[in-house]
């Protein structure tokens, strides 16, 4: 495999990311704000919090991810740069991969890193902060590679906003199921190995898959 | 007698592209079908059409960025569907848009684009001098005009190695002086052993200059 192409456009999307710092920030104020305001909705009683804490988290960064998944291709497209990339001679897999893994380093990375304080205001016991930072690095990045083919899907369309969650919320369901079912066990003392071994599976799966996918669907949809 | 062209052509070797029997469907409606066409090293191909009529498409086509509906693309005589890699290797394709990133530079996006095409970066040309943007290569996109903007797109033809190239409309939105200049650039091309392949509504009046004409098939629906 020759990675120069793939180098390329990680380290340009990386650069991009920290220029266009705002969108960085709003998967990770979407994230905080949410959080923030179920304890004033719900219920103070830190017992209680405890108990939705896991599947708060999990549900509050799924859809953090899902919102940020809008821009993946659109720039791209939009300025005639993904014309660019889809001619390259190269495998448009590791171009494809390189995006998806940038969305992930800007999103699915800090919401991970950013969720054991999160789970603080949600009284989430100290046993399971670890496993909810792993559950959430695995299956955010698992978020993430599903994500790029919705948004290779819809992107000729304007108004993609419902359609892209329409196409990718099923898939997120076993990510959720199995992710949020990690931190639930860890909490009760039990152990994480099945879980753990199924969102390794599916991110072995769909790393494999995945950009395939997301690379065909794009050259349908750059002239649809 | 050998061609004195030819002579020359043998010193780099000749390359050529073949379009056989191409056609492309959208919405179910041809809009050309069966376009065969040759073109060899040293020769320059402007594609004429109404306004829809399909050029960009055609452009698209040759690129590759689009697959045809029927139809092949030859390129050394073997099936670019066969040999992509190393056909985009020897394909530059500038289209309308600059395909430039407005947060990044204009040197930012040309080093960019020579890294993922392989080109040599060692070989320091400096493309921005000759489009005159020397003095704006490190300002964002952003603020650039649009015929800035298309002059450092076109700042590619000056790093490229590539033996075909395929423009679609390069002269627009470029001023007078630069249009020439150009022009100039496309010639030496030529001489170099290239193939150009273009849309333009300019009369380019460069000799040897093959015309296209995309026919009208507006009316024809598909089987």
């Amino acid at each position: 495999m020759n990675n120069i192409g793939f180098l390329a456009i990680l380290r340009r999307d990386l650069l991009l990311a920290v220029r266009y710092r705002g969108d960085l920030a709003n998967p990770l104020i979407f994230f905080f704000i949410v959080i923030a305001l179920i304890p004033l909705g719900l219920t103070p009683d830190s017992k209680e919090l405890s108990e939705i804490a896991p599947g708060m988290l999990w549900i509050t960064a799924l859809l953090a991810s899902l919102l940020s998944l809008d821009g993946l291709f659109k720039d791209d497209f939009a300025d005639g740069t993904l014309e660019q990339i889809i001619i390259l001679p190269q495998p448009l897999y590791f171009m494809v991969l390189a995006k998806t893994i940038v969305h992930w380093v800007v999103t699915g990375l800090p919401l991970s890193l950013l969720a054991p304080v999160l789970g603080l205001m949600l009284s989430l016991p100290e046993t399971g902060y670890l496993p909810l930072m792993l559950s959430l690095l695995i299956g955010t990045a698992i978020l993430s590679l599903i994500g790029s083919v919705g948004a290779a899907l819809t992107l000729p369309l304007n108004k993609e906003g419902i359609l892209l969650s329409l196409i990718v919320i099923p898939f997120y369901m076993p990510v959720l199921i199995f992710g949020s079912n990690m931190v639930v066990l860890a909490v009760d003392g039990l152990s994480i190995a099945s879980p753990l071994a199924i969102m390794g599976a599916l991110l072995a799966l769909s790393l494999l898959i995945s950009p395939y996918v997301t690379s065909c669907a794009l050259r349908l949809s750059i002239y649809g | 007698m050998p061609d004195p062209k030819n002579i020359l052509m043998n010193q780099a070797s000749v390359k050529t592209l073949s379009l056989k029997d191409l056609s492309f469907q959208r919405n179910e409606k041809f809009l050309f079908s069966n376009i065969s066409l040759t073109l060899e090293s040293g020769d320059i191909l402007q594609i004429l059409g109404q306004n829809g009529s399909g050029k960009t498409t055609l452009l698209r086509l040759i690129s590759t960025a689009l697959r045809p509906y029927s139809g092949e693309i030859i390129w050394q005589g073997k099936n670019v569907n066969d040999i992509r890699e190393s056909y985009l290797e020897d394909v530059l394709f500038l289209g309308h848009q600059p395909g430039l990133k407005r947060l990044l530079s204009a040197e930012e996006n040309l080093v960019w684009w020579r890294r993922l095409n392989k080109t040599n970066l060692s070989k320091n040309v400096n493309a921005f001098e000759e489009v005159g943007l020397y003095n704006h290569k490190d300002e964002p996109c952003n603020y650039l005009s649009v015929g800035q903007l298309k002059r450092a797109a076109l700042a590619r033809l000056y790093v490229s190695e590539a033996k075909l190239w395929i423009l679609d409309e390069p002269f627009t939105s470029i001023d007078k002086e630069f249009s020439i200049k150009l022009k100039s650039l496309i010639v030496s091309h030529l001489k170099r052993g290239g193939i150009v392949v273009l849309a333009t509504h300019q009369d380019l009046k460069i000799e040897n200059m093959k015309y296209f004409s995309i026919p009208d098939l507006s009316g024809a629906t598909s089987e």
